[in-house]
């Protein structure tokens, strides 16, 4: 079982190469604002989650994720539905 | 309380900073005459068009025409109705069964445009709990059908197969799936890996829907499309399409074999809540797409151009969308937005008209957008590429060696 304890470190590992603005990543950072990023890399961050944890974020998903915690709640849920 | 307004504001300075500068506002050009399907009348000067995906250049067919003024003296200007109350009128059925010849299919649907026929068959098809794929690089109306239902939406890497393969293996046992790809991407003209995805998508035992917008009329044996040329037409389930690019009117479809296909009429509220095509309109497409399965020579001529202007363009130093002319679509990359909007002024000063293509619609890429028609002799070729040249150094451009 994944747990939101184990989700949240990994994904602000993989999150850390798309923060050029420097922002400090928690659970609480948004994409849109703190991290301000554009429509292409929202694509390609999401392919490198989907691939960590071999799973699929549909796009009609995504505006319902606005911050690093959500994403790590809907990895958990989506791979232990 | 805030101007609902505001958040246009970033694209509004954007704008006024293009019109600033003193170019020419490429998004509000008026064509005064159209003389024929290759030339106009702008500011009272001829232009060459090569911007207007009027492949086969039907617009002007004398047929198309004749059949368009017949059926516009009997049936009257409109239908004032949806095509499920009083709006078939005989032109429509007409023209389904054109394109059932056309395609080889059991059904044909006819919408008021293609951009309707993409949000039909996305919204309808796939319901919550099943999914969509499609190409990262979809056309708007593709994105905006799927919006507009409840399945899940699933985007892969454009034309990258491996990734389509990766994302099909990841959806739940037991979802529908119907997978969307394109013949030709409308952007820089490139096509599609129709074999491989489609072998793929079959695999994984998804439906798939192909859109051959930018193909029908010249790809194929009988020019139906990519999917025809790649020898996937009986893996293909649905084939959509418009009339607003070869057969040079306006109007959408869908073709299919389904068994069950004629229930999205009930089903499509892009197909249920609008009013259909005029008569005049059904009768000229009708009348075109007849003729465009006979039109061997055009569709010779078109690759003709389309890999002669590729050539000539590329050899001029000019920064190309693709390595040779894969459709009739010569996309010609731009530095930058400065660039690309004096280029684009440039070439109208010349007298050509080109596409640009508004950043919103390519992030990351600035592109003038060349589409060839059967029509242009290949003097207007030579044409085109010498005022190129010119306008590229008038707008400063720099050209390869
Ligand atoms: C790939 C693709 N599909 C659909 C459409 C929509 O066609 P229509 O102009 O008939 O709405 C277009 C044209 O803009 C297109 O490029």
């Amino acid at each position: 079982m994944l747990t939101k304890d184990t989700v949240l470190p990994r994904l602000i590992e993989i999150i850390t190469p798309f923060n050029r603005a420097g922002t400090d990543l928690n659970a609480k950072t948004t994409f849109a604002t703190d991290l301000e990023l554009d429509s292409l890399t929202v694509m390609d961050l999401t392919a490198e989650i989907e691939d960590e944890y071999d799973m699929l974020i549909p796009v009609n998903m995504l505006p319902d994720l606005e911050t690093i915690g959500d994403v790590a709640d809907a990895v958990v849920k989506i791979k232990n539905a | 309380m805030p101007d609902l307004f505001d958040k246009f504001q970033p694209l509004i300075d954007q704008y006024e900073g293009l019109m600033a500068s003193g170019l020419r506002d490429p998004f509000h050009l008026q064509m005064d005459e159209i003389l024929s399907p290759t030339r106009a009348v702008v500011n009272g000067r001829e232009i060459i068009l090569v911007g207007t995906y009027n492949y086969m250049g039907m617009t002007f067919d004398p047929d198309v025409i004749e059949a368009g003024q017949k059926a516009l003296a009997e049936f009257g200007a409109g239908t004032t109705g949806s095509r499920v109350l009083n709006g078939t009128f005989q032109g429509h059925a007409e023209c389904e069964a054109a394109l059932r010849d056309f395609y080889d299919m059991e059904h044909a649907m006819v919408f008021s445009t293609g951009y309707q026929a993409n949000l039909g068959l996305m919204s309808a098809i796939a319901g919550r709990g099943d999914y969509i794929v499609l190409d990262a690089d979809s056309h708007a109306s593709i994105y905006d059908g799927c919006a507009m239902g409840n399945a899940d939406i699933v985007r892969f890497k454009h034309n990258d197969v491996a990734d389509l393969e990766k994302r099909l293996k990841r959806i739940p046992d037991g979802a529908g799936v119907l997978v969307v790809l394109e013949g030709v991407y409308s952007m820089v003209g490139d096509i599609a890996p129709l074999k491989e995805m489609v072998a793929v998508a079959k695999a994984a035992g998804a439906m798939i829907a192909v859109d051959e917008a930018h193909a029908m009329g010249f790809f194929g044996e009988h020019g139906r499309g990519v999917f025809e040329q790649a020898g996937v037409e009986d893996d293909v389930d649905f084939v959509v399409g418009t009339f607003s690019k070869s057969v040079g009117t306006v109007g959408g479809f869908i073709v299919s074999n389904h068994p069950k296909f004629e229930v999205l009429r009930f089903v499509a509220r892009p197909y249920v809540y609008t009013a259909s095509l005029p008569p005049a309109v059904v009768a000229c497409s009708a009348a075109s797409i007849r003729k465009l399965k006979y039109a061997h020579n055009k569709r010779a001529h078109l690759w003709e151009a389309s890999r002669h202007l590729h050539k000539s363009l590329r050899e001029a130093g000019f920064t190309l969308g693709t390595e040779t002319a894969e459709s009739a679509i010569i996309a010609v990359k731009m530095p930058d937005q400065e660039t690309s909007a004096k280029m684009w002024t440039a070439l109208i000063e010349e007298g050509v008209y080109v596409n640009m293509v508004p950043p919103q619609a390519t992030p990351g890429l600035h592109l003038l957008r060349c589409s060839l028609c059967a029509d242009h002799t290949s003097a207007q070729v030579e044409e085109i590429i010498a005022r190129f040249k010119r306008a590229a150094a008038t707008a400063g451009l720099p050209l390869k060696a």
